[in-house]
């Protein structure tokens, strides 16, 4: 995999006419847009990495009258602040975004759901809309968007159980197929994107697929958002272009003294220091929705590790065996483990109930929590027994 | 407890009366009073036409329509893994001593609810906490005795 | 169709078909378990989990549709180390007592442990960390989550066929449970005690409160009397707890069986079936001129039949406004219990303070029936205790009888005789036909239009079933209904039910009189009958009580001797005051949560 460096970027929140780049994609057919958000190889910036267009392609195929645009900013991932802040800054060009994926589709109607953390943005976001709802009626485009509030639960961020939970009802994931783009929120054909994938659509359509291709290796094009925190002297978001490896990354947010960077948050992978040189950031090696945490020689690796079991335990929807009984027993046999009332060959049976979450799992959360046990007690295991 | 009054009618009128608009109208009755009584979720049961389990089935699922009761101002404090590191623990011992009450529980005046949360988005500003709806960030000991004293005199 | 592959054999199935469906077409046997046939997909359990070549992870294949192409295999390594795992997850939550269970043997979750998980487990036993609620404040069921293995068979039970919705799903993560509304007592709730939960519960999470021990005390007790009452229901589906098949009719070894056990007189809920008819037909007729000839404003029209206690407890919290339109008659079983240490005992000279009146019923709700504080019209409690069909076989089977080789043998007299008309009230549609039967022969004084006395357009399994019956040449006393057209509905299952209601609380309702079984399938679905059920179980259980009907010489309610005679003797006359003493009841409002 090629390794780009480390390189700051400005793209999403680089000072645009939202107006403008509208009034340019309102003039470009559904399918000139897909197109050009094909050509970039733009994939989604939440975590799960599904190429964009491909998604607009499938969900504008479908011949449903009615189709939504989904934003989904309920941001819950461990680390990740990134949608928050973008969301505080450029609305305009999340909105925009939507707009943009709404004429791709052929959606008129858009969602934003917006977890109920971050419900204190609202008081600025509103009127934020009113100027962008009337700005669009002025360019002739029909588009509305609505605002959906979370309530506190992380499985939301996965897509059908956000759909559940704008239908009213709790967030649990769905049976798939069908997919979203056949069977999305109230059984219509939706997209559904990431807050920082709807603002990188519209700086495609402002610059050119071909100025995006300039950044990121050959299947992590562009650049990304990332949520840097922990044991770093410079905690914050970081706009990067994908392709460094993890040593790069550590050399300029480390304090000198990282032992692991966890990446991705706790549905990531945790990177110690002997494999920073090999590891790279982009979908090819090590995907990730930007969750960087720096843990430096003072962190118990337990600690974190049991952080982030207890985290799932209790974030799980409950309805799958996998998932809800998986991580119970996962967080209660590294305790034992710890504690010594379990032989540390435990850690192996472990390992294996970990590989059968991956694979048995309704959905995302539940085949995740295999990443972070699996790496950090691979890499750590002396840590987790002593 | 509080009594629900109109409330529930009010807010069906605004939102609708379809299984969607369940989550807002819960989400209102919790930002004016915290929780959700038995009375409430009834209410809105009625409302909608849904069964009162179906109601108390999906609050119970997210973390802040609590349906048990809750003081004037709700704190959570983040326990996720950056807050941890940060300082969380010193947090939650200053809110301790200061409003005499223990994680999970709720003031005798009704006035605090002290609870943990997961990961609230803020880890570059570690630890952090959210009253009510609003963060604070950056937290000392000092920092947040001083916040809680502010809510004291309101 | 659509063209896959499984266990590298081909197999061609409409679109739309489930991977699991399409194994089943090969007689390839996936294991399953939130997954039943009576409800929608699941896909939770995760155990009927195969591998798709191609695909990133195992699916669900009860929940997967099939597509052209797809190659599946149901017993890899990956398979088969996955289901070890999931069975043995759902084992570590599981509060596994098999030995002191009530479902040993009969538990789902037991039979996927004895096939994939047996030997020992490596996993950690999180029972004890789970404070797990035993609720048995029902007097019809014990809801015990120490061994829900969360499938959710109960909520969509209770929500899809039953309507009530009286548990959801509650919390997430490992505090995730069924519960009612805010975890009260399930007798605190709209719970009707349909016992539908309990037919469809894989594990011992939900069974029937059982009085088992009680009756045997009651039989061992040589102070006692103990008289047992047997359902149209019971006699049909008995046989599947004892190694028949569905729909096998059992009735003479049944009596003979309970007259091993030690009942002191085996009668039949029949003779009280075929008495309901006579009030209740009574009842309906004089509402309908009051109401068509008098004009009374106060008669409340359609009549609902009042034989069910899970749509009585349903309307009580769901439509108390439409109580008054309720027959008052009690049911079958509480007329039984209330003659029992009346007529019965003063018959039999025994002192009614010495009888234990028990009822062997295909339904749990019975069980808060036999409860209500109403049902004292003999002085004493009218049913002391109700055992559901299921535990009947487990009391032969106490007994060591060699069921399948008992002879036939005869209900007691007095109240033991009855009539096809009685038998039929067990399956949906029956209660209805049986009352036609004699309303129209007392209305006109010629039988049912209809061959052979059957009533076809009121059977089957449609969940809401409607027919006009024209009353024609009509004997004085009746003129005035002379070319009326009597309109009926028919509804099981509270689904049902819930349409119904909605139609008279519109005012669309066009009917005069309404039959309403809360269990699918009528009582021959009812919660207290052997487990599983499935549609085609309860289609052949239907066909049977019909067959019984058809088996008897006496077809019609107002033809049984034992009834003829009790009015003779006893009560007088239907609705007398001496009926509405002890044959009627009254009902109560109760909270729609």
């Amino acid at each position: 995999m090629e390794n780009k460096g480390l390189n700051k970027v400005d793209l999403i929140f680089e000072k645009i006419d939202s107006k403008e780049v509208l009034m340019k994609a309102f003039k470009m057919s559904s399918a000139e847009i897909i197109q050009s958000i094909l050509d970039s190889g733009l994939k989604g910036r939440g975590g799960a990495g599904f190429p964009t267009g491909l998604k607009w392609k499938y969900t504008a195929a479908e011949k449903d009258p009615v189709k939504y645009i989904v934003c989904n900013a309920d941001e819950g991932e461990p680390g990740t602040f990134k949608d928050r802040e973008i969301l505080d800054r450029v609305s305009n060009k999340v909105h925009g975004g939507m707009a943009i994926a709404g004429r791709a589709i052929g959606a008129k109607k858009g969602i934003v759901y917006l977890r109920g953390e971050y419900r204190y943005l609202l008081p600025k976001l509103m009127p934020e809309l009113d100027s962008f709802h009337k700005m669009i009626k002025e360019i002739g485009y029909d588009f509305n968007i609505e605002y959906c509030m979370g309530s506190g639960a992380y499985i939301c961020g996965e897509e059908s159980a956000l759909f559940e939970s704008v239908e009213g009802k709790r967030g649990e994931p769905r049976n798939k197929p069908p997919y979203p783009t056949v069977s999305g929120v109230f059984n219509k054909p939706t997209s559904i994107n990431n807050v920082e994938t709807l603002v990188t659509t519209m700086m495609i359509i402002n610059h050119g697929a071909q100025n995006f291709i300039q950044y990121g290796t050959k299947d992590s094009r562009g650049s990304k958002v990332f949520s840097i925190s922990g044991d770093t002297p410079t905690p914050g978001i970081f706009e990067l272009e994908l392709g460094m490896t993890v040593q790069q990354f550590v050399n300029e947010f480390g304090d000198g003294d990282t032992k692991a960077v966890q990446v991705g948050g706790a549905s990531g992978f945790c990177v110690p220091r002997k494999k920073f040189t090999e590891t790279i950031i982009g979908f090819e090696g090590t995907p990730t929705g930007g969750s960087m945490k720096l843990f430096n020689s003072s962190r118990s690796m337990y600690n974190v590790l049991h952080n982030y079991l207890d985290f799932f335990t209790e974030e799980s929807c409950g309805q799958c065996t996998p998932c809800r009984v998986g991580c119970q027993q996962l967080l209660k046999g590294v305790e034992k483990v710890k504690k010594g009332e379990a032989k540390s060959t435990y850690l192996t049976e472990l390992m294996k109930l970990a590989d059968s979450m991956k694979i048995a799992a309704k959905c995302g959360l539940g085949q995740s929590v295999g990443n972070a046990f699996k790496s950090i007690v691979g890499n750590f295991r002396e840590e987790i027994i002593y | 407890m509080y009594q629900v009054g109109n409330l529930v009618k009010e807010l069906s009128d605004r939102h609708g009366r379809e299984r969607e608009s369940l989550m807002p109208i819960l989400q209102d009755i919790v930002q004016k009073h915290n929780y959700l009584t038995d009375e409430a979720m009834v209410e809105v049961a009625r409302e909608l036409d849904i069964s009162a389990a179906e109601v108390y089935g999906t609050a119970s699922f997210y973390t802040f329509l609590d349906t048990q009761v809750k003081g004037k101002y709700v704190i959570r404090v983040c326990k996720t893994i950056t807050c941890s590191m940060k300082g969380k623990s010193d947090i939650i011992h200053t809110l301790e001593d200061m409003l005499k009450i223990k994680v999970g529980e709720t003031t005798a005046d009704k006035q605090f609810s002290l609870i943990e949360t997961n990961c609230i988005g803020w880890c570059h500003k570690a630890p952090a906490i959210l009253i009510n709806e609003m963060p604070y960030t950056e937290l000392t000991p000092e920092k947040v005795t001083e916040i809680i004293k502010n809510y004291m005199q309101k | 169709m659509i063209n896959l592959f499984i266990n590298d054999q081909k197999v061609s199935v409409q679109a739309g078909t489930t991977v699991l469906a399409a194994a089943k077409k090969l007689k390839i046997n996936i294991p399953t378990l939130c997954n039943h046939d009576d409800l929608c997909v699941a896909g939770n359990c995760r155990v009927c989990l195969v591998e798709q070549k191609g695909a990133r992870t195992l699916i669900a294949s009860c929940a997967t549709p099939v597509s052209e192409g797809m190659d599946i295999h149901t017993n890899t390594l990956k398979v088969r180390n996955a289901r070890k795992h999931v069975v043995e997850l759902l084992l570590s939550e599981h509060r596994s007592d098999c030995t002191k269970c009530y479902k040993n043997q009969n538990c789902e979750l037991q039979s996927l442990a004895n096939e994939f998980a047996f030997g020992d487990h490596i996993l950690l036993d999180l029972v004890e960390d789970h404070k797990y609620n035993i609720d048995r404040s029902s007097p019809s069921f014990v809801k015990d989550d120490s061994k829900c293995i969360r499938c959710q068979r109960c909520v969509r039970t209770c929500s899809e066929l039953q309507y009530i919705s009286a548990i959801s799903v509650a919390n997430k993560g490992a505090h995730q449970k069924i519960s009612s509304f805010h975890d009260r007592p399930m007798s605190h709730v709209v719970c009707t005690n349909c016992g539908q939960c309990v037919n469809r519960c894989p594990t011992g999470a939900l069974v029937e409160k059982t009085y088992i021990d009680q009756v045997w005390d009651a039989i061992y007790d040589p102070d006692k009397h103990v008289v047992v009452q047997t359902a149209p229901a019971v006699r049909v589906a008995l046989g599947e707890d004892l190694g028949y098949d569905p729909g096998e009719r059992v009735t003479g070894k049944m009596v003979n069986a309970l007259k091993q056990l030690g009942f002191s007189s085996v009668l039949d809920t029949d003779f009280s079936a075929d008495l309901t008819i006579m009030e209740e037909g009574t009842e309906l007729l004089v509402r309908l001129k009051k109401a068509l000839v008098d004009g009374d404003k106060k008669i409340s029209l359609p009549m609902f039949t009042s034989c069910s206690p899970g749509w009585i407890k349903f309307i009580e919290h769901k439509y108390p406004e439409f109580l008054p339109n309720l027959s008052t008659c009690k049911s079958p079983q509480q007329m039984f219990g209330a003659l029992a240490k009346t007529f019965y005992a003063k018959k039999r000279n025994i002192d009614p303070s010495k009888i234990v009146s028990v009822s062997i019923m295909p339904c749990t709700a019975k069980k808060f029936e036999a409860d209500r504080p109403e049902m004292r019209a003999s002085g004493f409690k009218d049913v002391d205790y109700v055992l559901t069909t299921r535990e009947l076989a487990v009391m032969i089977k106490q007994a060591g009888l060699d069921f399948r080789n008992l002879d036939a043998a005869k209900y007691d007299s007095i109240m033991g005789d009855s009539t096809g008309a009685a038998v039929i009230f067990g399956a949906t549609g029956g209660v209805m036909e049986a009352a036609l039967r004699t309303a129209y022969e007392i209305v006109t004084g010629r039988e049912v239009p209809f061959g052979n006395l059957n009533i076809t357009p009121v059977r089957g399994m449609d969940g809401v079933k409607e027919a006009t019956i024209k009353i024609e040449g009509c004997v004085d006393a009746w003129k005035f209904l002379e070319g009326a057209e009597l309109k009926v509905a028919i509804a099981h299952g509270l689904v049902n039910a819930n349409k119904i209601m909605k139609l008279v609380k519109e005012g669309k309702a066009p009917y005069h009189f309404v039959e309403i079984m809360a269990c699918p399938g009528g009582c021959i679905g009812g919660g207290g009958q052997p487990i599983p059920t499935n549609l085609q179980i309860r289609k052949n259980r239907m066909k049977a009580i019909y067959s019984e009907d058809e088996g008897m010489v006496l077809r019609k309610s107002h033809q049984n001797p034992d009834v003829i005679a009790i009015y003779k003797e006893f009560l007088d006359q239907p609705n007398s005051h001496k009926s509405h003493e002890l044959l009627h009841t009254h009902y109560v409002e109760r909270d729609n949560f």
